[in-house]
């Protein structure tokens, strides 16, 4: 079935109507009255926010970090793994020889 | 006898003092920020008519026009400190209008699809009287009715796109900017926009006579 309208008739059509820009008696007052009625932010609330907003530049800085040291890490496994064991038995070792 | 005379309004006093100048944009949100929190009803005042204009074109019900309106400026308060200034503050202003606008479409697309057999039987004849001239206030109210009906059928990025592109004319670029969609993704709405409006307009005939 063919349209009664034409959708170019269509789009003529809402083009012609004026736009309608009236604004409601004092509606700046309205807004005001809700924004002095917004409770404020609290020290919790505030606290959030400044942690999300320095959790992204933390996580950046943890990135790079851990790709500046990764070579490292491969280039001294086998020192490391002998420094990580002194370190942790280091207290065993000492209260061995303490006791003998 | 009292000889002295009444003090005379001298001329000066007479002259109303000249209105202060405008405050700039960009002046108010500085002190808005500052903490002046009552500065920012000058842009409540200075860009409503503008936010009215176009919240109109998707909302119906005065009610919800005056609620989106509102939430629009309560967002623009909050938001104000990312406003960098690079760009007219208008324009950022107009990107969270149309944005909130779009939410708005999305929320209420169940609620405002109205069946064509709903239409009542004293408006049998709103297509004849819309489609031709607005010359008087009930044609053009007959045609407010009509675009309205059938932009209410299309889904809200169709609604959107046909509103933006068509109506008010804007460019691809610019409607990108202000959705937030990419130029190609507003392309492609566009010609399943047109689709959709076709579709809509041969079922509106349809609805009519059958």
């Amino acid at each position: 079935m063919k349209p009664l309208i034409s959708p170019e008739e269509f789009v003529k059509l809402a083009r012609s109507l004026p736009r309608e820009e009236r604004v409601p008696y004092a509606f700046e007052k309205r807004i005001m009255a809700h924004l002095r009625e917004a409770p404020g932010m609290d020290a919790v609330t505030l606290w959030a926010h400044a942690l999300w907003r320095a959790a992204a530049p933390c996580l950046g800085i943890m990135i790079i970090a851990a790709a500046v040291c990764w070579p490292l890490i491969f280039q001294q496994g086998a020192d490391n793994d002998v420094d990580l064991e002194s370190a942790v038995l280091a207290p065993t070792q000492l209260a061995f020889d303490l006791s003998r | 006898m009292n000889t002295a005379e009444a003090p005379r309004p001298t001329r000066a006093a007479a002259i109303p003092e000249p209105a202060p100048p405008e405050r700039s944009d960009a002046e108010i949100i500085r002190a808005v920020l500052a903490g002046d929190t009552e500065a920012f009803e000058a842009l409540v005042v200075r860009y409503q008519p503008k936010i009215f204009g176009t919240v109109r074109r998707y909302a119906r019900r005065e009610s919800e026009v005056e609620d989106v309106v509102q939430e629009i400026f309560l967002k623009t308060f909050q938001k104000l400190s990312s406003f960098r200034g690079d760009a007219p503050f208008e324009h950022w202003l107009m990107k969270l209008a149309v944005r909130t606008c779009y939410d708005f479409l999305r929320q209420h697309q169940r609620n405002r699809e109205r069946p064509i057999a709903e239409i009542a039987d004293d408006e049998s004849d709103w297509l004849e009287r819309a489609a031709g001239e607005t010359k008087d206030t009930t044609q053009a109210n007959a045609a407010r009715e009509l675009v309205e009906m059938i932009l209410s059928q299309l889904s809200p990025a169709a609604r959107m796109v046909i509103t933006l592109l068509e109506i008010e004319e804007r460019s691809v670029k610019e409607i990108a900017k202000l959705t937030g969609w990419s130029e190609t993704l507003v392309k492609v709405r566009a010609f399943r926009a047109r689709a959709e409006m076709k579709k809509t307009l041969a079922r509106t005939a349809m609805g009519k006579y059958l």
